[in-house]
C-alpha cells in the first residue's frame, strides 16, 4: 500500500437501517481511504448490500451518517452520485438494449457528449472484451457478459469510487477471474473500490482492508495479513492407526498437541517443506508408522469462522484469543 | 448545464430508450394499436346497423353509428396505450436498471417522464391509424383544419392525463398482474358514458352516473370537434378532468417514486 491521504473516499459512523422490526444494520463506522480497495465480507443477510444501498444513495439510514467523496449522502446525494459508480448484486442493464446502446444510455445520461460518449463506449466493449456481441440485446448475454457489461457500465462516466455488491457471486471460476482482473485494472487507475463479498478468497485476492461483516455488526477489520495473524498458527495434523503409534510418536515430537481418542497429534509449523522434512525424519528416527499427514495453514475461513462464532467445519481447531 | 437543460436531455435519453423498448417488444405495439381497430370493425358491422338505426338520425344505419362510435373507440385505445404504460412501469420497477437510474446524477423524475413521453406517441401513432381506419371504411368528418388540430389536442390531453394516473397505477402495483389489472375499470369507462349508444337511452341511475364521469365530456367534445358540432361546455369540463387526472396521477406516481424503493 502506499500512503494513505488525508481525506478519504468514504467514511460511514454509527449507521443503522431497519426493515420494519428486523434490524439489519447494528451500527456501522468504517473508513475507506483514497484510492484503496475495502472489502466488506460476510455470509448471505449480514446487511452487505444494505451498507451498498446507502453508501449509494439508493436508501436512506434510520441513523448515522456517511459521507462518500467527501459530499453527505443524506445531504447531497446528487453530489455522491456524480462522483460514484454502482454495480449492483442485481444486474443492472437493459436486456431489450444491446450492449452499445445500454453503454451509450450511461453516456447520456453522465451527460458527455456525442463524441465523447461513443468513444467511451467503444472503449469500455474493448476493454472488457464485449466488442464482439455489442451490437446483440444483453438479453441474450451470458452471466459472465452480462456481469461484465454492468460493471462497464458503471465506469462510463470515470467514477473515482466504485461500489461493487457481490461482483462475482454465480461466476463460473474463469469469469471470476476476469474480473478480478478488471477490477485490478481498475485500481491501478486510482480508482477506490468498496467490494462486497461472501467469498473470502476474493477479498484476500484485491482488498487493502477487509471488514468483516455479521449479522448488522463489524465484528472485525484490519488488512488480511493483520485478520490472519488473529487465528491459531498453522500446523501439521498427524493421524495414527493405533494408539501405540501415537504413543511412540510423542516424546519425539516435543512441542505437540496429543489427541489420544482421536488418535491425532498436532505439531505447530507454518507449512513449509523444511520444517516438514525435519517432522519427518523425526518420525523415521522414532520408527513411528504414520497413517495419515495434513498440513493447514491459516486462511481467511478460519478469521471468519472464529470471529463470527459460527461453528467450524474443523472442530480440532482452538478459539481464537 | 442548468437543471432546466439537464431535465429537458435526461427525459429526451429515457425517451429514447422508451421508443426503442417498443421497436424490441413490437408485439405489444401492435397489439395495443389492433385491439382499437378490432373493436371499430367490431361496432360498425356487426351491431352497427341495429345501433345506428336506434341513433335516429337523418343518415340511419352503420353509416351514421360510424361517425357516432369513433370517438369512443379512440378512448378505449387510450385507455389500452395507458394500461400498457402501466404494465411496463411495473416491469421497469423490478429490473435492476431503476436502481442503476436512482443512484446516478439524473433529473430524477426523467425514468417516469420517459415513460409517459414514450407511451403518448405510441398512443397517438394507435389514434392516428384507428382514425385513418375509420376514414377508410367512410368515415368523413366536416371538421376545418383548426377543429382537427384541436382534436388532436384534447386527445393528447386525455392520454397525457390518463398515462400519468397509470404510471402511478404500474408503480403501486406489486406485480405485472396487479398492473394490468388496476387500469382495468377504465377500459369499461366508455361504455358506462356516452360512447357507444347516447345516455338519454340508460336507466335513470346509470344516466346519471354516465353523464358525470369525466369520460362523457371528453367523447362528446371528441365527437363535436369531428362532426362540427356544437360542444357547450363539454369542452371545459374535459380539459378540467384531464388537469385533475393528470395533477393527481403524477403527484401519486412521483410520491412512490421518491420513496425508499426497498422497505
Amino acid at each position: 500500500m502506499t500512503t494513505i491521504p488525508s481525506r478519504p473516499a468514504i467514511r460511514a459512523s454509527g449507521l443503522r437501517k431497519s426493515f420494519g422490526d428486523q434490524l439489519v444494520l447494528d451500527g456501522i463506522d468504517l473508513e475507506v481511504p483514497e484510492g484503496t480497495v475495502f472489502a466488506l465480507l460476510g455470509p448471505n443477510g449480514a446487511g452487505k448490500t444494505t451498507t451498498v444501498h446507502i453508501l449509494s444513495t439508493l436508501i436512506g439510514a434510520d441513523a448515522g451518517e456517511a459521507q462518500v467523496g467527501g459530499h453527505d449522502v443524506a445531504g447531497d446525494p446528487d453530489a455522491v452520485r456524480s462522483a460514484i459508480g454502482v454495480t449492483g448484486q442485481l444486474t443492472a442493464v437493459d436486456n431489450l438494449l444491446t450492449g452499445e446502446e445500454n453503454l451509450l444510455l450511461m453516456a447520456n445520461l453522465r451527460h458527455l457528449g456525442r463524441g465523447e460518449g461513443r468513444r467511451r463506449a467503444a472503449e469500455l466493449l474493448a476493454q472488457f472484451d464485449l466488442a464482439e456481441v455489442a451490437r446483440k440485446p444483453a438479453a441474450t448475454y451470458s452471466g459472465g457478459m452480462r456481469r461484465k457489461l454492468d460493471l462497464a457500465m458503471g465506469l462510463v462516466g470515470d467514477p473515482r469510487i466504485v461500489f461493487l455488491d457481490e461482483p462475482t457471486t454465480g461466476l463460473d471460476p474463469r469469469s471470476r477471474r476476469t474480473m478480478w482482473q478488471l477490477i485490478r485494472e481498475l485500481v491501478a487507475g486510482g480508482v477506490t473500490v468498496f467490494l462486497t463479498t461472501q467469498y473470502l478468497e476474493e477479498a484476500d485476492e484485491l482488498a487493502d482492508r477487509i471488514a468483516l461483516l455479521d449479522q448488522g455488526k463489524l465484528v472485525a477489520e484490519g488488512t488480511p495479513d493483520a485478520l490472519k495473524r488473529r487465528i491459531p498458527g498453522g500446523h501439521i495434523r498427524l493421524q495414527f492407526a493405533y494408539p501405540d503409534d501415537l504413543a511412540a510418536a510423542a516424546p519425539a515430537l516435543g512441542e505437540a498437541t496429543r489427541d489420544d481418542d482421536a488418535l491425532t497429534l498436532q505439531v505447530p509449523s507454518d507449512g513449509d517443506v523444511k520444517s516438514l522434512r525435519a517432522l519427518l525424519d523425526r518420525l523415521d528416527d522414532a520408527a513411528v508408522e504414520v497413517a495419515g499427514l495434513s498440513i493447514h495453514t491459516p486462511d481467511l475461513d478460519d478469521v471468519f469462522l472464529t470471529l463470527t462464532g459460527q461453528p467450524t467445519k474443523d472442530n480440532e481447531k482452538e478459539p481464537a484469543r | 448545464m442548468s437543471t432546466l437543460t439537464y431535465a429537458v436531455a435526461d427525459s429526451a435519453t429515457m425517451l429514447g430508450r422508451q421508443v426503442r423498448h417498443m421497436l424490441r417488444y413490437l408485439s405489444m405495439t401492435l397489439m395495443l394499436i389492433g385491439m382499437p381497430i378490432v373493436l371499430l370493425l367490431l361496432f360498425v358491422y356487426v351491431f352497427g346497423g341495429t345501433l345506428g338505426a336506434g341513433l335516429g338520425g337523418p343518415a340511419g344505419g352503420r353509416q351514421e353509428y360510424l361517425e357516432y362510435v369513433l370517438p369512443g373507440i379512440l378512448l378505449i385505445a387510450v385507455t389500452l396505450g395507458a394500461t400498457g404504460t402501466a404494465i411496463a412501469v411495473n416491469m421497469d420497477m423490478t429490473e435492476g436498471i431503476i436502481a442503476r437510474f436512482r443512484t446516478m446524477a439524473i433529473f430524477r423524475p426523467s425514468v417516469l417522464t420517459g415513460h409517459v413521453l414514450g407511451s403518448m406517441l405510441q398512443t397517438m401513432l394507435s389514434l392516428a391509424v384507428v382514425t385513418a381506419v375509420a376514414v377508410l371504411i367512410g368515415f368523413r368528418s366536416d371538421a376545418t383544419p383548426v377543429e382537427w388540430l384541436a382534436t388532436v389536442g384534447v386527445l393528447a390531453a386525455i392520454t397525457f392525463a390518463l398515462t400519468w394516473l397509470c404510471v402511478a397505477f404500474g408503480m403501486v402495483a406489486k406485480n405485472p398482474e396487479g398492473a394490468s389489472n388496476l387500469p382495468q375499470p377504465l377500459v369499461f369507462l366508455p361504455f358506462l358514458g356516452s360512447g357507444f349508444v347516447p345516455t338519454d337511452s340508460m336507466p335513470t341511475a346509470l344516466r346519471w352516473f354516465a353523464e358525470y364521469q369525466p369520460f362523457t365530456p371528453m367523447m362528446d367534445t371528441v365527437r363535436g370537434l369531428l362532426l362540427g358540432t356544437a360542444i357547450g361546455n363539454s369542452g371545459v369540463i374535459a380539459l378540467a378532468w384531464c388537469a385533475a387526472i393528470a395533477l393527481v396521477g403524477y403527484l401519486w406516481a412521483r410520491k412512490l417514486y421518491n420513496r425508499d424503493p426497498i422497505r
